[in-house]
């Protein structure tokens, strides 16, 4: 039965839920799609996670092991095939608890940076798993800056072969997942010598383990970097190489090529490349991002309906923590959050598969935009979202630190994105380069590409709203978004031009500007998120409530935006003091609005009890009883040696004995 | 310190790669040597019982933190002197291994709303204990899962039918002996959690278990044997505790956020990445401004809270000599001071920490790096000893009572007298604007006023939100819920003024003036960083003018360069020894990758070469297909 405190807060939803849930997945047929993967999956007792947070390292890596390996069996049995509508909702149905996701890395980068003989050889192998790849590029000295990577590899004229290296420690692949224990195969990137000449960073397929008995091959050093926060099911690897040699069709040769009399050859444009390494940092926000954070939202927000804590008025029950204000103000910000960026990344989407599109008729004008805005909402996301799965954690008081809560899982694992497919700040610091180059574009009256164009349009003036019900209008929020947006582009970009023209070396002057740099690059993102999520609202159809709670959302993220951000829209007097009092105060009516859907709005999300894996966030609400059951599994309850050893004699006071 | 790093005996494999049933293990064996230890070494002083404490578990909780922190020392204040002579030796030495369970699975800060009851039956002179709910089971306890035999029971109090509100009981939960659960007790471990992997938290259940009528701590309130209650004389007393924990949560906030500013900065030397000028070797990353964005604010951080740490515990020794002669004048602010301040310093430093770690790139991801430890140990303090947001609001109903009284005429002292000014100010609202242009922004005094008028303008704003809600005829309890976003708004904004406060006050006490001097480009940092992280709040009130943040921004980034030098020499100030940090990246002597290439050697995934999940899952697959 459904906890009351829980069933109460779905009969008052404005709007209705299925058909909400049906917008997010794209569709009808979509949701059901969905669900008919997650079924199947879950009703399958291999992949289940139920005893997950009693798990050691060893465990959890055999599981998933044993998951990837069955997977193959099931997609086979269900005829789910990797080009298949449901092949998307796998990952997702598994709550990504499973061994060989590098192999697909490996499999990608063979398919794009590999010729067409090399595809031929190597993808059916792969395919049929006679081999398992990973993907080496990060070494332990070196990351998101491959120019700096120190393996190399040494073209031998005599016998056609390349000489794989490890020169120093620094220089030992370390991170790359799935090569600590299974992989047998990895695409190594190294610096590559001809004739005592370096080529630069290459991409090269070395055999790391045996395929008969798994054993290491000879001159290889490979085992797992040890535990992490999270990622504990996956076998993250170093691998050092001593005079490896593998022949001279293994350099993926795409775009270069190494001739048997060691002449050097470049082919093709690498444009393409370039251009799936941005797609990568796309594709990951749904389901590495959002997908955590909705759960978190889902945890803390149908918790918060069902604890109670204190009297709000005296004499009555204790109230609903959903009820304070400072618990709306911590949770529906996130929820707003989610909204806002699912959106955004449903436009990131649809404008990368227009630009696939343009590529493929060699048009290559979208890249540098594209390559602009997947690096700054990549860092933006992330950044947002691992702070939202923190605050939902935090506000579930101490039963969030549980493991049984779930929380703790989706909050180490979300902030791994923060650092891998580019850290961050580096990420942001490559957003704003475009800004200020399309600033400086802009003002010489050059034409922008269609992201920035807000740029080159500036309007002076300031705040025209006139009371608090104004801010509730997205034509007056999405002007003072981008008014700062504008305002921390263009004051940037003047006082590098200052730094410069005072004499200050080019990259001394943006070393000294990179703070500010950030700021204007984390501003456009948000802009843009804001504009977007303000016209998706406007695109909604209005019938089953769904638009108007979608515009409080739109609200809620802006205004939200502008309440913990007041300087940047106060600074030059944009938004004055007393309109930044309607901003808040609008601002607060906005929290009691949406606080009567908000259990409604992350049903819509559509998580399964399992797929949650939560005791405080499952659909029934019966958090007590089912906190109390899993507690009683974990294997801390069986007798401890402890006792007998330590304990027992401490307590009889022999420990003099000891 | 070099008592327990030198001892063989407190020596054990690298905790990383244990399970949660071997890190409580090692945690009670090192515990049961360390109690024998301080015993054989005699110490018995509170202050270095702790330090040996904390090196002997290197700053991790362990089993028996409860029986020394809670137990002993709630029978020291509540008990009476025969139940002293029942409990106390006993559990000095250890024979009586007690917790102290409060918190219930249903229940946290909001202490009456706890369930469990405690009826007098007066036909057998006993207590009968019951959890009547799921929702009563008390959850949390450390110490209580598997080590004690013992808890003190805080629980709803019955005699003659009527309810007497909260008391506490000493509840046997064990069998001496066979530690098993004694009858109609229900007891165990609550799983595993987001770090305290050596504590093992627990649950109870209580089923009609009885216990003798001595058993209720009885120095204040007290049951007569025929069932008739006599009620305690001050409750205030019991301030004085929770001030002292918090102080000490304060002072861990500065600790924590220092051991992983030490791991952050030492690496960020060592690491080297890009290119910074073109034709050059990578810089060390602690050359790039956005590195230095991220760390120094923090260095300096931490040395305020350290600061502010001292303080409180002071305070706190010179209160408790007054409390002891009677005098309970200042306890109140200070209690209300301690909340907020709790809560600050503890969601400062945590944000601070995962900022710490963040800012050493995948390694930092890897437990090696220590900082996931540090974190998950002491993420849960922004919960326990009352959740942040709680106390926020305690400050602030301080903060608004004192308002109130300024507003009536009164004049308000301590930390919040800067409320005596605003009566003037309303009388000369050319003021404000006036005051503008007199911050001076390289002066850590005239910074101060810049956060005094801060505070007050915020303290201000939420006093007359809440009026004008209240205006509204709604309830108290609805206006003062309405408003709670702004009233914790003026709490951080009075917190982060008593920080950068007592952070100066602190600089004209150190006579080196070299140390002097670098810890003022510290406390400098810490003030401009502050403003320019809330410039909103400065710019709205007229505190600042835009001109002024720009200036303050600049400034900042100018502090970075100052302080860059010397970023290595104030973390080694810290003095944290190499075991105690427990980090590869931060180790003193820099030697980075070639260790963590060992520690990586040791992970139980490296047991063997091949692993077997090789031959149980991989290779049938590859038969098949």
């Amino acid at each position: 039965s459904v906890n009351p405190d829980l069933a109460s807060e779905r009969q008052t939803a404005s709007f209705c839920v299925e058909k909400l849930t049906a917008l997010l997945d794209g569709g009808a047929e979509q949701t059901r799609i969905r669900r008919a993967v997650v079924e199947a999956i879950e009703s399958d007792p291999v992949f289940s996670r139920e005893n997950q947070y009693f798990q050691t390292q060893n465990e959890r890596y055999e599981t998933a092991v044993r998951k990837a390996v069955h997977l193959q069996k099931k997609m086979h049995e269900m005829g789910w095939t990797e080009n298949g509508p449901e092949y998307k909702y796998i990952y997702r149905a598994l709550s990504g608890d499973v061994a060989f996701l590098l192999h697909r890395v490996f499999m990608r980068s063979i398919s794009v940076l590999g010729s067409d003989k090399q595809i031929a050889k190597w993808i059916p192998l792969a395919t049929q798993h006679q081999l398992i790849g990973s993907y080496a590029q990060t070494e332990l000295g070196h990351g998101t800056y491959l120019q700096g990577l120190e393996t190399t590899a040494v073209f031998d004229t005599a016998t056609q072969e390349f000489i794989l290296n490890t020169p120093k420690i620094s220089a030992m692949k370390w991170w790359p997942g799935d090569m600590g224990r299974s992989a047998t195969h990895t695409v190594v990137f190294a610096q590559l010598y001809i004739h005592g000449k370096c080529h630069g960073i290459h991409p090269f397929i070395v055999q790391i383990r045996s395929l008969q008995d798994h054993s290491l091959c000879p001159g290889v050093t490979a085992g797992d970097i040890g535990p992490k926060m999270n990622f504990e099911h996956i076998d993250n690897g170093y691998l050092m190489l001593k005079n490896v040699r593998i022949p001279r069709d293994n350099m993926l040769s795409k775009f270069c090529e190494v001739r048997p009399d060691g002449t050097y050859v470049r082919q093709g444009s690498q444009k393409i490349n370039y251009f799936t390494m941005t797609t990568v940092r796309i594709s990951l926000i749904a389901d590495e991002v959002l997908i955590p954070l909705m759960k978190a939202c889902t945890i803390a927000i149908r918790y918060s309906a069902i604890r109670r804590q204190s009297k709000l008025k005296p004499g009555e029950q204790e109230a609903k923590i959903l009820d304070y204000q400072t618990q709306q103000e911590k949770l529906l910000p996130q929820l707003a959050a989610v909204y806002a960026f699912h959106f955004i990344n449903d436009y990131l989407q649809e404008l990368f598969n227009r630009g696939y599109r343009e590529i493929q008729r060699k048009n290559f004008d979208m890249l540098p935009e594209l390559h602009a805005l997947s690096s700054g909402f990549k860092a933006v996301i992330t950044h947002h979202c691992t702070a939202a799965v923190e605050i939902c954690l935090r506000a579930c008081g101490g039963h969030g630190y549980s493991l049984l809560s779930g929380l703790p899982s989706l909050y180490t694992k979300i902030i791994a994105s923060c650092i891998y497919e580019g850290e961050n700040t580096i990420l942001l610091l490559q957003t704003a380069r475009f800004l200020i180059k399309c600033f400086m574009a802009a003002s010489a009256g050059h034409p922008v590409p269609p992201s920035v164009t807000y740029l080159a349009a500036v309007k002076p003036g300031n705040c025209p709203a006139k009371n608090k019900l104004d801010f509730l209008r997205p034509d007056i929020y999405t002007e003072a978004y981008q008014h700062v947006a504008v305002r921390l582009i263009s004051s940037t970009a003047a006082k590098l031009q200052d730094l410069i023209q005072s004499g200050v070396k080019k990259y001394n002057a943006w070393n000294q500007c990179t703070v500010q740099l950030v700021q204007a690059a984390k501003a456009h993102c948000h802009y843009i998120t804001v504009k977007n999520f303000a016209e998706t609202v406007e695109k909604l159809e209005t019938k089953a409530g769904i638009q108007r709670i979608m515009k409080h959302l739109c609200d809620l993220f802006a205004l939200h935006g502008i309440f913990s951000n007041t300087g940047a829209f106060l600074h030059d007097g944009y938004i004055s003091a007393s309109q930044m009092d309607m901003v808040t105060a609008s601002y607060l009516d906005l929290l009691a609005v949406i606080r009567k859907d908000a259990v409604p709005l992350v049903d819509a999300f559509d998580f399964t009890d399992k797929s949650l894996n939560s005791a405080l966030g499952s659909y029934d609400g019966q958090v007590y009883q089912r906190l109390y059951e899993w507690a009683q599994k974990s294997p801390t309850n069986e007798m401890s040696p402890a006792y007998e050893r330590y304990l027992k004699p401490l307590l009889h006071n022999t420990l003099s004995k000891l | 310190e070099a008592l327990v790093l030198n001892d063989p005996d407190f020596q054990h494999e690298d905790l990383n790669f244990l399970s949660r049933s071997q890190r409580y293990e090692q945690a009670i064996r090192k515990s049961s040597l360390m109690v024998m230890k301080l015993r054989e070494y005699g110490i018995a002083d509170p202050e270095e019982i702790f330090w040996f404490k904390s090196f002997v578990h290197r700053g991790r909780p362990e089993p028996l933190d409860l029986h020394l922190g809670m137990f002993l020392p709630t029978l020291l204040t509540q008990a009476t002197p025969e139940q002293q002579d029942r409990f106390f030796m006993p559990a000095w030495n250890l024979e009586i291994i007690g917790t102290y369970a409060q918190t219930e699975m249903g229940h946290g800060t909001h202490l009456r709303g706890l369930e469990t009851t405690a009826t007098y039956d007066p036909a057998t002179q006993e207590f009968i204990l019951n959890s009547p709910t799921v929702t009563s089971i008390k959850w949390w306890p450390g110490g209580l899962g598997k080590t004690s035999n013992h808890a003190i029971v805080l629980a709803q109090l019955y005699t003659q039918g009527q309810c007497k509100g909260l008391h506490a009981f000493i509840v046997p939960i064990r069998q001496l002996g066979t530690h098993e659960p004694l009858p109609g007790i229900t007891v165990g471990d609550i799983g595993p959690k987001f770090g305290y992997d050596e504590m093992d938290n627990g649950y109870l259940k209580m089923d009609n278990f009885r216990i003798p009528r001595e058993n209720m701590l009885m120095k204040y309130a007290q049951v007569k044997p025929d069932g008739t209650y006599v009620k305690p004389v001050s409750d205030k007393l019991t301030y004085g505790t929770m001030v002292f924990i918090r102080s000490i949560i304060v002072g861990d906030s500065a600790r924590s956020l220092s051991r992983a500013c030490t791991i952050a900065i030492r690496y960020s030397a060592v690491r080297h990445q890009s290119e910074l000028k073109p034709g050059e070797p990578e810089p060390q990353i602690l050359d790039y401004q956005t590195q230095q964005y991220k760390l120094f604010p923090l260095l300096a951080t931490a040395y305020a809270f350290h600061f502010v740490g001292a303080y409180i515990k002071d305070t706190y020794h010179r209160i408790s000599g007054d409390i002891s002669e009677g005098d309970l004048s200042e306890l109140p602010e200070l209690h209300a001071l301690t909340a907020g301040l709790k809560a600050f310093t503890s969601w400062t430093a945590n944000a601070g920490i995962e900022e710490c770690r963040m800012a050493c790139g995948g390694h930092g991801y890897s437990r090696c790096s220590g900082i996931p430890d540090i974190y998950v140990t002491f993420t849960p303090s922004c919960t326990y000893e009352g959740e942040n947001t709680v106390m926020m609001l305690q400050t602030a109903r301080f903060l608004v009572k004192s308002y109130s009284q300024v507003s009536s005429g009164q004049q308000v002292t301590g930390m919040v007298s800067y409320l005596n000014d605003l009566s003037r100010q309303r009388i000369q609202p050319q003021h404000v604007a006036a005051r503008a242009v007199t911050v001076r922004i390289n002066d850590p005094a005239s910074l101060v006023e810049a956060y005094k008028a801060r505070a007050a303008r915020l303290v201000e704003a939420a006093a007359k939100n809440l009026q004008a809600e209240l205006n509204h005829r709604k309830s108290k309890e609805d206006a003062w819920n309405r408003t709670s976003v702004d009233l914790v708004r003026a709490s951080e904004a009075h917190c982060h003024y008593v920080v950068v406060k007592l952070f100066t006050a602190k600089l004209s006490e150190i006579s080196n003036a070299a140390v002097r001097a670098v810890l003022t480009d510290l406390c400098l940092l810490y003030a401009l960083f502050g403003i320019s992280k809330n410039t909103g709040d400065f710019l709205q009130a007229g505190i600042l003018t835009s001109a002024q943040i720009t200036q303050v921004n600049q400034h900042v980034k100018e502090l970075l360069a100052v302080i860059r030098p010397n970023a290595v020499a104030l973390v080694d100030s810290f003095d944290f020894h190499d075991v105690h940090l427990g980090s590869v990246l931060g180790r003193y002597d820099g030697n980075v990758y070639e260790n963590m290439f060992e520690w990586a050697k040791k992970s139980p995934l490296n047991k063997t070469e091949v692993h077997e999940s090789f031959h149980k899952h991989l290779k049938p697959m590859q038969a098949k297909l």
